[in-house]
């Protein structure tokens, strides 16, 4: 079986790992630790297909009805 | 005390099982005898009502603490239980843990790698993701019970099986081997504390063998007080019923073991012990038969004292119950603002605002102490500085009263007119369901309301009735006042438009008085305007030879601010081709420039509740929501007071066709009947074709069922042409007033298919419908065609289905609501601490995120323009002053 690539199905928005530097960021924009992020499990395929470990931070973005582009951020938890 | 006053704050709750000891040590006895009181009506020493458990009647001091009734807290007791017995709130748990441990050693069913691997895991979640240290004690546990030896004894070990709710069994291969609660007991007791710890326990709080139990608690009598009846019989509580059953049983059980009796007959008491214990915790467990009372009734044991609508929860906590409210029936009064809400004057004497008298307001005050609280703007109590409240019923002469107050001291006055309320009807499912009215006092015994709020309220007037609150704090006025006042609803979040505005005869008069042939006298205009309270000069007159006329249009005109541009098209609109705009020959096309209605008519889409981009919602949008309410108050009335002046109403004779109209009817149905007589003729020859999908029979139906629907949609056309254009029915039909077309069409033309479950109707005997018909008949009559119209009467058969299809759709509006508002309770719970931040984040109660930005586009439904942030075309037309439709 050839394997699926999800990253290239229309209906997968767009993820990033953020460096070290841009979660601090992140957490001073909005004046938060990382756990208080939406969280995405390790299992998740987007994360096996990026190698997200647990701690890290995705970015997503999205293609959004109501404003064009939406940008939201989810922390990668164990399981 | 206010806030500041808290001596704790409570910064976290930590629950835990109780350890037999600790159940020992905080009783205060030992209960061994099943009787409660003896002949004289003494509670029996280490009974279950004994005096050390707590006073429950007035006057005695409590044993234990020495407190009367309100202070004494209630004390525990205990019982031992002859055998163990499973807890029955944690039967799963339990299971769970057998299976994870060996039966041997107690040790955790892992290799030694594993073991270590998890340990570390479980110590680097405890740092890091502490709450997900319940997913991986569940994974561990699962994994645990795939071992067949165990890595530490080396014993074999057998799978257990749970049976529902407390019976375990080791499945040997002689057989299954039922484990006994004190076998059970003795493998938790085994498990080490780094073990239980890997098992999602915490062994200081939670010992696992403390789910096995050994000591009974008794609660204190406080909580299962006994009450005397009328006749002297004294009742017991439920709980004291199935505490009796658990002494007893545990009484029997301990002499038979004493006596040495045969383990068959131990056993089956014991089973029936754990029974009484399980049933005490929870009398619904699935599984058992509920323990009954003599009567019959079952039990309310401690789990039915917390479920449901009127358990611990929802009925106690949640369900709190409030002063300074009142609750009546509810009737219209168009004549008020939609800001205020008319209470009769006995609710205004009964419910009070507290006011502190100044310099300012003490001549009044005295006037409403002096008025007491028999006679209406006046006071029920006056509170001194110190604290002390002086009624006023009582005292003779209040004029002394009134004479001794000073600046300083409270009145607790009536509520009189402008004063602000929260007004309510249930079920309250949005916001607008409770909103701030001004008080308007009137007379008679009914809360009056304008009638455009009946919409946000769902309100109408066949009896419903409605709750009044009144806020007590100048900070909760301010706030309702503010936030809730019924202008600041007018536009809804659901779906960025007006929810309040015309409705029925509003839109029929609106309609009525801007349609082109409406033509006004000076003596007419002139009381039009005074009814809606305009004071300025009458525009010059429209018409002057013979006779001074003004046109509706120009006295609705009067109330659009000065520089107002609109263009919409009516909801009479006939949607001819090629829209011929101010042309149009139904007058259907409105604009309005520079605050005048130049043409078209005002009906449903420009004025009516819950109508986007109409009219009033862009008045209330764009000049504010002070607008709004004046319109809605001044213009509204003009309608109210033209459609009085006018009449409007329906008869029967006025649903009368002509004959040539019945004879086409007659016609068009008998058509359609031909047509389905051939489908039929056509599926019985198997010529048939199969629709895609769908059986033959299904075709057939689906065939039939389009072809009687086009029946009487082609009568009701005809119906429509023919009826006089002055028919009234029609008028609210095409303004949006009230009811259709198609209602129409079935008073006048043919009521047309019945269903029940979106099918012709094909229940009843066997292979018809009803003994009326012949076996196997397919034809619209025997399937539920009503022919007649409501005019032309139905027979007893077309009744007879006209009856089901009726039958099915009032059961489900009832199945529907009831569905739905359990749907609505459990999002509301999931949802109601979540909230907008200024940063536009939406976050829970711990500042967790939700959404990075609210919906995405952090727009305000309530505050846009039917969902969008702004609407671009209004915004050109608005400056370049020219319609853009
Ligand atoms: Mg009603
Ligand atoms: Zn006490
Ligand atoms: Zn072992
Ligand atoms: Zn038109």
């Amino acid at each position: 079986m050839v394997k699926f690539d999800i990253l290239k199905h229309e209906l997968v928005p767009k993820f990033t790992i953020l460096s070290k530097e841009e979660v601090e960021a992140l957490r001073q924009t909005y004046g938060i630790r990382k756990e208080h992020l939406p969280w995405i499990r390790k299992s998740d395929p987007i994360c096996k297909v990026l190698g997200a470990k647990p701690g890290d931070v995705l970015k997503i973005e999205r293609n959004s009805e109501v404003a064009g582009k939406s940008i939201a951020y989810r922390y990668v938890v164990p399981g | 005390m206010s806030v500041n006053d808290i001596a704790k704050s409570i910064k976290s709750i930590r629950f835990g099982l109780l350890s037999p000891e600790e159940i020992r040590k905080m009783s205060v006895v030992n209960i061994i005898t099943a009787d409660t009181y003896d002949e004289d009506g003494v509670p029996i020493d280490a009974g279950l009502m004994d005096r050390r458990l707590g006073t429950i009647e007035p006057g005695q001091k409590c044993q234990t603490c020495g407190n009367r009734v309100g202070q004494c807290p209630g004390h525990f007791g205990h019982i031992e239980l002859a055998r163990p017995v499973v807890h029955p709130g944690f039967a799963k748990t339990v299971y769970l843990t057998l299976r994870a441990i060996c039966w041997n050693c107690g040790r955790i069913l892992l290799k030694k790698e594993d073991y270590d691997k998890y340990v570390q895991l479980m110590e680097k979640y405890r740092r890091r993701w502490p709450q997900l240290r319940h997913k991986l004690a569940e994974k561990i546990m699962k994994r645990a019970s795939k071992l067949q030896e165990c890595p530490y004894c080396g014993r074999e070990q057998f799978k257990i099986k749970f049976e529902k709710p407390t019976t375990y069994y080791e499945e040997h291969p002689e057989g299954n081997v039922k484990l006994a609660p004190s076998e059970i007991r003795a493998r938790l007791e085994r498990i080490t504390d780094a073990d239980a710890a890997l098992l999602g326990l915490d062994p200081q709080m939670a010992r696992p063998e403390w789910m096995v139990l050994t000591v009974l608690p008794v609660p204190p009598s406080s909580v299962r007080p006994s009450i005397t009846l009328e006749s002297g019989v004294r009742s017991e509580d439920d709980l004291t019923h199935k505490l009796v059953d658990i002494i007893r049983i545990n009484e029997r059980l301990k002499e038979n073991i004493d006596a040495g009796a045969p383990q068959l007959i131990i056993e089956d008491l014991w089973e029936l012990l754990q029974y009484h214990v399980t049933t005490y915790f929870d009398n619904e467990t699935s599984g058992i038969p509920p323990a009954r009372h003599r009567s019959g009734r079952p039990l309310r044991t401690l789990a039915q004292r917390l479920k449901g609508k009127e358990g611990r929860f929802r009925s106690n906590l949640s369900g709190k119950r409030v002063d300074f409210s009142a609750r009546t029936v509810i009737s219209p009064d168009p004549l008020i603002s939609m800001n205020e809400v008319g209470v009769p004057i006995e609710v205004a004497k009964l419910l009070t605002i507290p006011e502190r008298i100044n310099k300012f307001n003490i001549d009044e005050m005295k006037k409403l102490i002096e008025n007491g609280p028999d006679n209406h703007p006046g006071a029920n109590y006056i509170i001194r500085p110190d604290g002390r409240r002086i009624d006023l019923r009582f005292p003779k002469d209040r004029k002394t009263i009134a004479d001794s107050v000073e600046v300083g001291y409270i009145v607790e006055r009536h509520i009189k007119d402008g004063d602000v309320v929260l007004f309510n009807r249930q079920p309250s499912l949005h916001r607008m369901s409770i909103m701030a009215h001004r008080v308007r006092v009137l007379p008679y015994k009914t809360f009056r309301l304008n009638l455009c709020v009946c919409p946000p309220y769902n309100a109408d007037f066949d009896g419903d009735e409605m709750n009044l609150h009144v806020p007590q704090s100048e900070e909760a006025r301010a706030e309702a006042l503010v936030l809730m006042l019924v202008q600041e609803q007018i536009l809804s979040p659901r779906y960025g438009g007006p929810i309040m505005g015309a409705i029925q005869d509003y839109i029929s008069g609106a309609y009525m008085l801007t349609k082109k042939t409406t033509l006004l006298t000076r003596e007419e205009a002139s009381q039009l305007l005074i009814s809606a309270g305009y004071d300025g000069e009458l525009p010059p007159p429209a018409i002057k030879e013979p006779e001074e006329m003004w046109t509706g249009k120009q006295l609705v005109s009067l109330f659009f601010p000065r520089d107002f541009n609109y263009t919409l098209k009516a909801n009479i609109c006939q949607k001819c081709g090629q829209c011929k705009k101010e042309e149009c020959p139904h007058d259907a096309y409105v604009v309005i420039r520079n605050g005048v209605l130049i043409s078209g008519v005002l009906d449903k889409k420009s004025i009516g509740a819950g109508q986007p981009e109409s009219v009033l919602h862009r008045l209330v949008k764009d000049y504010g929501t002070d607008m709004g309410r004046i319109f809605i108050d001044k213009a509204f009335k003009l309608f109210l007071s033209y459609i009085d002046s006018r009449g409007l109403t329906i008869g029967l004779d006025e649903e009368e066709l002509p004959k040539e109209a019945k004879e086409k009817i007659r016609m068009v149905v008998e058509e359609a009947e031909q047509k389905t007589a051939k489908l039929i003729q056509i599926y019985n020859e198997g010529l048939l074709e199969r629709l895609p999908g769908r059986t033959l029979e299904e075709t057939l139906e689906t065939k039939i069922m389009q072809e009687l629907e086009e029946a009487r949609e082609k009568a009701g056309e005809i119906a429509s042409q023919y009826l006089k254009e002055t028919n009234s029915a029609l008028l609210m039909a095409r303004t949006g007033a009230r009811g259709s077309l198609m209602n129409l069409a079935h008073m006048v033309a043919c009521v047309g298919q019945q269903s029940v479950r979106g099918e012709r109707i094909n229940r009843g005997y066997q292979n018809r419908t009803l003994p009326h018909f012949k076996p196997g008949d397919l034809g619209a009559r025997a399937h539920g065609f009503v022919y007649s119209s409501y005019k032309d009467r139905l027979n007893p058969i077309e009744f007879f289905f006209h009856a089901m299809g009726g039958r099915e759709g009032l059961v489900d509006t009832a199945v529907r609501t009831s569905q739905s508002g359990y749907m609505q309770r459990r999002l509301i719970n999931a949802l109601q601490d979540i909230r907008v931040e200024y940063d536009g984040t939406v976050r829970a109660t711990d500042g967790s995120i939700i959404q990075f930005k609210y919906g995405e586009d952090g727009v305000d439904p309530a505050k846009s323009d039917h969902g969008k942030a702004v609407n671009v075309d209004k915004i050109i037309e608005k400056v370049v002053g020219a319609g853009v439709i």
